[in-house]
C-alpha cells in the first residue's frame, strides 16, 4: 500500500487541504487504514470529480480507492455485476456493453467510482425514468469505523444513511450493481431550441416518451431571451431500427469523435464575454428542431471527458458548482433564480436543467421530484458568495435543496431546511461511529 | 473549514485590539466565521472589542497572550488549537515606536524590535505548526510598507518589518504543498477610518501623502484580506497601487531616495 502527504481539492479546485493518501490494494489494507487512522479520521476518495470538499480530510487520512478496481462476477443473463467500490463506470461500461448491457444511470462523466457514485447518489439524465444510482444498486459491503465489512441491502437504515451519505458511514468496497439490458451502443437525440425559459418549461413539462432529457441553458442571456434553451432529448436506439448492414456491429464500442464538445474546457480563461460568446455559440450551432439523429453512447454522454483534465485551466482561485432542486410547482422560483443569474451577469459557462422524477431512499441523497438546475461559476468573481447565499434562501424557502456532493460553500444553518432527514443521519452515524472515524472537510464545515 | 471563497469558520487574531484585526474579524463574521479568539494583553480595550463582536453574532473567546513573552506562546497557542481548529490566524499585533525617543533610548528600540519581530517569529511558528498538523488553515502576517526600504522616518519600526515581511515569505515557502496558506501584507500608511473620512485638515495635514491614494485605512486593509483570502494570494499591498510605487521606489539610488519627501 502506497502512502504520500498530498494536497487534494474537489473537481472545482477550490479550497485545498493536505491529507496523508493511503492507497489501499485490498479490503485488509483498507481496514487497517480504517482502524489505524489517527483523530481526525479518515474518507474515502475515489476519481475527485465531485466539485465540493467531500472527499478531502485536513490533516487526516484519504482512503484512495481507484486500486481496488476488479470486476469480480458478472451475472451476463440478469445484467448483474460484482465489483470493487473503485471501479471506474468508463471500465463496467467497457465490459458490459458487448455484452447488451448498459450503465443504469450515467452521471456527467464515466470517469466516476462505483463508491463514489454510491456515496453521493449520482443521477443522470434519466432520473425521471431510472431514478439515481443507489436505485440500482442491490447490495454492496461498507467497512464501518469498527474494522468489521458488513454487507448492506436496500431497505435497511444502513443503506439509507450510505445512499448519498457522502463516505460518512463507512468505506464501501464492493457493490453488486444491475445493469439495463440494450441492444445497440448508439442513441437517437432529438434537438430542439427554446427562445425562454417558459418556452423550455413548457417544452419540458409537455414532454416525451424519451427518457433522457436535459437541456443546455444559456444563463447569459438577458431581456426575452433569459433562459433560452438547448433541449436534448435521447433513447436508445433498438437494433431493428438499425439497417441490416449496421446490425452486425450494433453493439461495438464507439469512441466518441472528436467534436467541439470539449470545448467548455476552454472556459476557465476567460470572463463574461467569452462566456456570453461561446452560450451564443452553443445556442446557435445548434439545430432549431431535428429528431432521431444517431449518435454513440460516448458522444452522446460524455461529450465533457473530451478533454481530460479540463478542470486543470480554472479560473483564479477555482470554480464553484452550485447544483440545486426546486420542486414541481416552484417553477416561480426556478424563474427568478434563472432571472436573477442573468441580470447579475455571472460568466456561467455550462448550465444544464433538468427535471428529476422520485427521489431515493437516501437520507442525504439530492435528487427529488423537481426541477434541477446546475451550473459552474468561476470563484474569484467579486460578491459571489453573498449571492450564492441569497440564491440558498430562496431555494430553501421554495422547499428546494443544494447538492453536498457538490457544495463547498452552504452555510450551515441552512442544512437543516434542505435535508428534513439529517437528524436521522447524524444519530445512526453517532451510534455506527461514536468516535468519528470517519470525517471529511465537508462534514466539519457543515458538521453532518 | 473555509469555504470555496476562503472565508473561514473560525480566527485565530494575535493582536486583538488592532484596529486591522478587528474590522477583519468584523468582516469576517458577516461571512462565515462563528467562533474568534482575541489574543491579546488583558485590558477593558480587548473585552470591549470581544463585546462588540459577540453583538454581531460571534461565539468570542479572550486570551491573555503578551508577545513580548515568547516562553508561554507555545502553552498559549497551543490550548486554543486543541479546543477545536482554526481556520485562520492573523498575526496583527505591533508596536510603531518613536523613532526620535527609540534612537536615544535603545532599551525602547529594543522593545519595538522583540515584539514586532521575535515575537512575532515565535508566534508565527508556534501557528505554523499546528496549522500544519490540521492540515489546512491561512495565517495572515501584518507586515508594512516601511519594512520594504528604510526610511529615515521609521527605520527601527521598518526594520523589524523588514524581519518579519521575509520570515513570512519564507515561512509561506516552507509550507507550501502543506494545505497552510501563508499570506504577508502590506499596507501603506494606515489613518483611522473617521480621519479618512474627514479627509483632509487635523493633524493629519502634517503626514506627507496623507491627501495622496497611497494612504490607507483599516477597514479597506480588512477588505484587502478578506478578497486575498478568496484568491489565496501569498502578497497584498494595500492599496494595490503601492505594488507599483514600492517596486520604482525601491531602486531609487540612495542619495536620491535621502531627498525624497517619504
Amino acid at each position: 500500500m502506497s502512502v504520500d502527504t498530498v494536497s487534494l481539492t474537489g473537481w472545482g479546485r477550490t479550497a485545498p487541504t493536505t491529507a496523508l493518501r493511503f492507497r489501499p490494494r485490498s479490503y485488509e489494507e483498507a481496514a487497517a487504514t480504517v482502524l489505524g487512522c489517527g483523530p481526525r479520521g479518515s474518507i474515502a476518495r475515489g476519481l475527485g470529480r465531485a466539485h465540493g470538499d467531500a472527499a478531502q480530510n485536513a490533516g487526516g487520512s484519504v482512503l484512495d480507492m481507484t486500486a481496488l478496481d476488479r470486476v469480480r462476477a458478472i451475472d451476463a443473463a440478469a445484467g448483474l455485476v460484482v465489483c470493487d467500490a473503485g471501479t471506474t463506470l468508463h471500465r463496467l461500461r467497457e465490459v458490459m456493453l458487448p455484452l447488451g448491457w448498459f450503465l443504469p444511470v450515467v452521471p456527467g462523466g464515466r470517469y466516476v467510482t462505483v463508491g463514489g457514485a454510491i456515496g453521493s447518489d449520482a443521477h443522470g439524465d434519466n432520473h425521471r425514468a431510472a431514478g439515481s444510482f443507489a436505485r440500482h444498486v442491490t447490495e454492496f459491503t461498507l467497512l464501518t469505523a469498527d474494522g468489521e465489512v458488513r454487507t448492506v441491502h436496500p431497505g435497511t437504515p444502513l443503506f439509507d444513511a450510505t445512499a448519498g451519505g457522502l463516505g460518512l458511514t463507512g468505506v464501501i468496497l464492493s457493490a453488486t450493481l444491475r445493469f439495463r439490458p440494450v441492444t445497440t451502443s448508439l442513441m437517437a437525440v432529438d434537438t430542439q431550441r427554446a427562445d425562454g425559459l417558459d418556452d423550455l418549461l413548457a417544452r419540458m413539462t409537455r414532454g416525451g416518451h424519451r427518457p433522457y432529457e436535459y437541456a443546455r441553458i444559456d444563463l447569459t442571456a438577458r431581456g426575452r431571451a433569459t433562459g433560452r434553451a438547448v433541449l436534448v432529448t435521447a433513447d436508445h436506439v433498438p437494433v431493428h431500427a438499425l439497417p441490416a448492414s449496421a446490425r452486425r456491429t450494433a453493439l461495438a464500442l464507439r469512441p466518441a469523435p472528436r467534436r467541439p464538445g470539449g470545448l467548455p474546457f476552454l472556459s476557465g480563461l476567460f470572463g463574461r464575454l467569452s462566456a456570453s460568446a461561446l452560450n451564443e455559440i452553443g445556442y446557435r450551432s445548434a439545430p432549431r428542431s431535428r429528431t432521431g439523429e444517431l449518435r454513440s453512447l460516448a458522444a452522446f454522454f460524455h461529450a465533457l471527458d473530451a478533454a481530460p483534465h479540463s478542470n486543470r485551466v480554472s479560473p483564479t482561485g477555482g470554480r464553484v458548482h452550485y447544483a440545486f432542486l426546486v420542486g414541481h410547482g416552484q417553477e416561480e422560483t426556478l424563474r427568478r433564480i434563472v432571472g436573477r443569474i442573468a441580470r447579475s451577469r455571472c460568466p456561467s459557462f455550462r448550465a444544464v436543467l433538468r427535471r428529476c422524477g422520485e427521489g431515493g431512499p437516501g437520507w442525504l441523497s439530492f435528487p427529488a421530484p423537481g426541477w434541477n438546475l446546475a451550473l459552474d461559476l468561476p470563484a474569484g468573481l467579486p460578491g459571489l458568495a453573498r449571492f450564492l447565499d441569497s440564491l440558498d434562501e430562496e431555494v430553501a424557502a421554495a422547499g428546494g435543496r443544494v447538492s453536498l456532493t457538490e457544495d463547498a460553500r452552504l452555510r450551515p444553518d441552512a442544512l437543516a431546511a434542505m435535508y428534513p432527514r439529517l437528524p436521522g443521519f447524524r444519530a445512526l452515524r453517532a451510534e455506527l461511529d461514536p468516535t468519528g472515524a470517519f470525517r471529511s472537510d465537508l462534514s466539519r464545515r457543515l458538521s453532518l | 473549514m473555509k469555504d470555496a471563497f476562503g472565508a473561514p469558520q473560525s480566527l485565530l487574531v494575535l493582536g486583538g485590539t488592532s484596529e486591522i484585526g478587528l474590522a477583519t474579524a468584523r468582516r469576517l463574521i458577516a461571512h462565515r466565521t462563528r467562533t474568534v479568539w482575541l489574543a491579546g494583553r488583558p485590558s477593558p480595550a480587548l473585552e470591549a472589542a470581544a463585546e462588540d463582536l459577540r453583538h454581531r453574532g460571534a461565539y468570542v473567546q479572550t486570551v491573555a497572550f503578551d508577545a513580548l513573552d515568547t516562553e508561554s506562546h507555545e502553552t498559549v497557542l497551543g490550548k486554543i488549537f486543541t479546543e477545536g481548529d482554526i481556520d485562520m490566524v492573523l498575526l496583527a499585533f505591533g508596536i510603531p515606536g518613536d523613532q526620535e525617543r527609540d534612537e536615544e533610548e535603545p532599551l525602547a528600540a529594543v522593545r519595538v524590535a522583540q515584539t514586532n519581530y521575535t515575537g512575532a517569529v515565535s508566534a508565527g511558528l508556534v501557528c505554523a505548526g499546528a496549522l500544519q498538523a490540521q492540515g489546512h488553515g491561512s495565517l495572515v502576517v501584518l507586515s508594512s510598507v516601511a519594512g520594504e526600504r528604510a526610511r529615515r522616518a521609521d527605520f527601527i519600526y521598518g526594520s523589524s518589518k523588514a524581519g518579519l515581511d521575509v520570515f513570512t515569505q519564507g515561512l509561506g515557502d516552507a509550507l507550501h504543498g502543506t494545505g497552510v496558506h501563508v499570506m504577508v501584507v502590506r499596507p501603506g500608511l494606515v489613518v483611522p477610518d473617521s480621519a479618512a473620512a474627514r479627509g483632509t485638515g487635523g493633524p493629519l495635514a502634517t503626514i506627507p501623502f496623507t491627501r495622496t491614494p497611497l494612504v490607507t485605512t483599516p477597514g479597506a486593509v480588512a477588505d484587502a484580506i478578506v478578497t486575498g483570502l478568496r484568491r489565496r494570494s501569498e502578497t497584498v499591498w494595500v492599496p494595490g497601487a503601492l505594488r507599483a510605487v514600492m517596486s520604482a521606489l525601491r531602486h531609487v539610488p540612495r542619495p536620491l531616495f535621502r531627498r525624497l519627501p517619504v
